[in-house]
């Protein structure tokens, strides 16, 4: 059976739940092969193994994690070469598509992003689904040169385990001296705001030009559902909340199964962030704002009367 | 220092946009514009022009309306255009697309900096600036919201979800950025009335080297089998809080099961 592989996305070898969902997506096409970049394997390998590895290419060292993408893309394409596999599947994050759009022209292959499933076909081919301009479109897709490449977003799937054999493959590689080019000569980690991370959240709740920067409302709402907090480009803008946590066009595209606005408009930059979520709450002051033609459920009101209430109510029904 | 910046030509968010006949993205039954990302990078190529010398060169490939797109950058302030455009290239990909950017780069020659947007507004895959550096063999320095040209060389701050880092490379270099690194200026009536007198040079594929066979629809790597319209969402429950508000957002949550 040939093999998939999935560029496995962790941190110091925690593992990210979009890597068990690829791991989950590669088995409809063959054997799931991990490659993981990086420090950590050790604590990776168990939950790699879990939803089905056999294989896993591991590589480390400043050569490739010092430097941007390219090095990570020259991994793949040896792999790729040497194994000739079903696909690769990516994470559809900023990191990811770089690779994978390198990783295409390397090998001459068709790349697809922002995949939010990935069947067989009929003759076991890659078909893509993708939601576009917006979400106001679905449009399936189909790689028709070289190797697929595709970048799949979070909760594309639902992990599945599958015991593995996660066990250590190897392939030389040499990363060229025009990879390391593009040096990272310093970088911050960002506190981690104990909530879940935006893009995998099954409930993000965000805050708008209406919080007016209070955004404690917002927050001990979102807490009281383990939601992950979102914001508007207005309130990015403003300087309130940063632009990690920005849902729209330009910032973050989620489609949680509850997506909660508050204070904001729903202009179209926002709505082209958030319109596939399966389920639309929002909170605003203004009756004629143009998020309420996507709501299930609105509430015109002051965002700082309705969200205290419904916080309380929420945990008074979690006890 | 001469800085190239790649813009694209897309369909105004605002309107309604939709495909050809052929699964394409409708680029000429729909208004088009300068995509407003790309403006960030015409704003940075002309500051750092501005703080220092140079010539800023605008390259857009796409059909006869992305000239546009090429003069509402020069009327920011841009010096000359290239348009790539020739009858073969409609429907291209972005592997295509990077190749044509990249022969019309070379065709310039001596370019120190190649700056784009974070992604179109309209296919928004972020690829193509990726390809081109691979395609260039250019250090690739993507996602600036910080930008620093210094001598020979280029620095950038790229905010990630995990880690705010800094990245470095020695020109020539591509470096693509996003909507945080500064505020486009609008064009003046000063800026509309030179650009007018701004040169602008159309490249076909013959100029650029490019047979017909390496791009167009038919030479794309991929293909679109079926598009779908969502279907608008149902209209649903609005209430105004009459001091009730919060209770009934969370009955509703629990009869969805959120709670």
């Amino acid at each position: 059976m040939a093999e998939v592989l999935v560029l496995v996305d962790h941190a110091n070898g925690e593992v990210r739940k979009t890597t068990a969902e690829l791991l989950t997506i590669a088995r409809r096409f063959g054997e799931p092969s991990a490659v993981f970049i990086g420090d950590g394997l050790d604590a990776a390998r168990e939950t790699l193994a879990k939803y089905g590895a056999e294989k896993v290419y591991a590589f480390s060292g400043d050569d490739i994690t010092g430097h941007l993408v390219a090095p990570q893309a020259e991994v793949l394409a040896a792999i790729v070469q040497q194994v000739s596999p079903a696909a690769v599947l990516i994470p559809s994050n900023a990191e990811g598509k770089e690779i994978a759009a390198r990783l295409a022209i390397k090998t001459e292959s068709g790349v697809i992003t922002d995949a939010v499933d990935v069947e067989a076909g009929p003759d076991g081919e890659v078909v893509t689904t993708q939601s576009v301009f917006a979400g106001s479109y679905t449009v399936k897709a189909r790689v028709t040169k070289g190797t697929p490449i595709v970048a799949v977003k979070p909760n594309s799937a639902a992990p599945e385990e599958a015991p593995g054999a996660a066990a250590d493959a190897s392939v030389e590689v040499t990363i060229s001296d025009a990879a390391k080019a593009a040096k990272i000569v310093e970088s911050k980690e960002k506190q981690a705001s104990g909530r879940p991370e935006l893009t995998e959240a099954a409930i993000v709740v965000s805050g708008g030009r209406g919080t007016g920067g209070d955004f404690s409302k917002v927050e001990e709402f979102a807490d009281s559902l383990g939601a992950a907090v979102g914001a508007s480009r207005a309130a990015v803008d403003a300087g309130w909340y940063p632009h990690s946590s920005q849902v729209g066009q330009t910032g973050k595209q989620v489609s949680p199964q509850l997506y909660v606005a508050c204070g904001i408009s729903g202009a179209i930059q926002h709505r082209a962030g958030m319109q596939t979520s399966k389920t639309i709450v929002a909170i605003n002051k203004d009756e004629e704002a143009p998020i309420f033609e996507l709501v299930d459920f609105g509430v015109v009101g002051d965002l700082f009367a309705v969200l205290p209430q419904a916080t309380e109510a929420v945990k008074a029904a979690k006890g | 220092m001469n800085i190239v910046v790649c813009v694209k030509y897309v369909p105004d968010a605002q309107s309604e946009r939709g495909f050809a006949s052929d699964n394409t993205t409708d680029r000429v039954n729909v208004d088009g514009l300068l995509s407003e990302l790309d403006e960030y990078a015409v704003e940075e190529a002309l500051k750092i022009v501005e703080a220092g010398e140079g010539e800023v060169t605008v390259v857009t490939v796409g059909p006869d309306q992305a000239a546009d797109a090429v003069k509402k950058a020069l009327q920011m302030g841009a010096d000359k255009g290239v348009h790539v455009s020739d009858e073969a290239i409609s429907g291209s990909d972005a592997p295509a697309t990077s190749l044509l950017l990249a022969e019309a780069i070379k065709k310039l020659g001596d370019v120190d900096l190649v700056l784009t947007g974070m992604a179109s507004t309209d296919g928004t895959m972020s690829v193509v600036p990726a390809m081109l550096a691979e395609r260039l063999g250019l250090p690739q320095v993507t996602f600036a919201s910080e930008l620093t040209v210094d001598g020979g060389s280029v620095t950038i701050r790229r905010d990630g979800d995990a880690a705010s880092q800094t990245i470095t490379a020695s020109l020539p270099a591509l470096v693509s950025v996003t909507d945080q690194i500064n505020e486009p200026r609008y064009p003046s009536f000063k800026g509309i009335m030179a650009a007018k007198k701004k040169p602008v040079e159309t490249w076909g594929l013959a100029d650029l080297g490019v047979d017909a066979s390496q791009v167009g629809l038919a030479a794309a790597w991929t293909t679109v089998d079926a598009i779908t319209k969502r279907p608008p969402r149902e209209q649903g429950t609005i209430i105004t809080d009459e001091g009730d508000g919060g209770t009934k957002l969370a009955e509703f949550l629990a009869s969805r099961k959120f709670i």
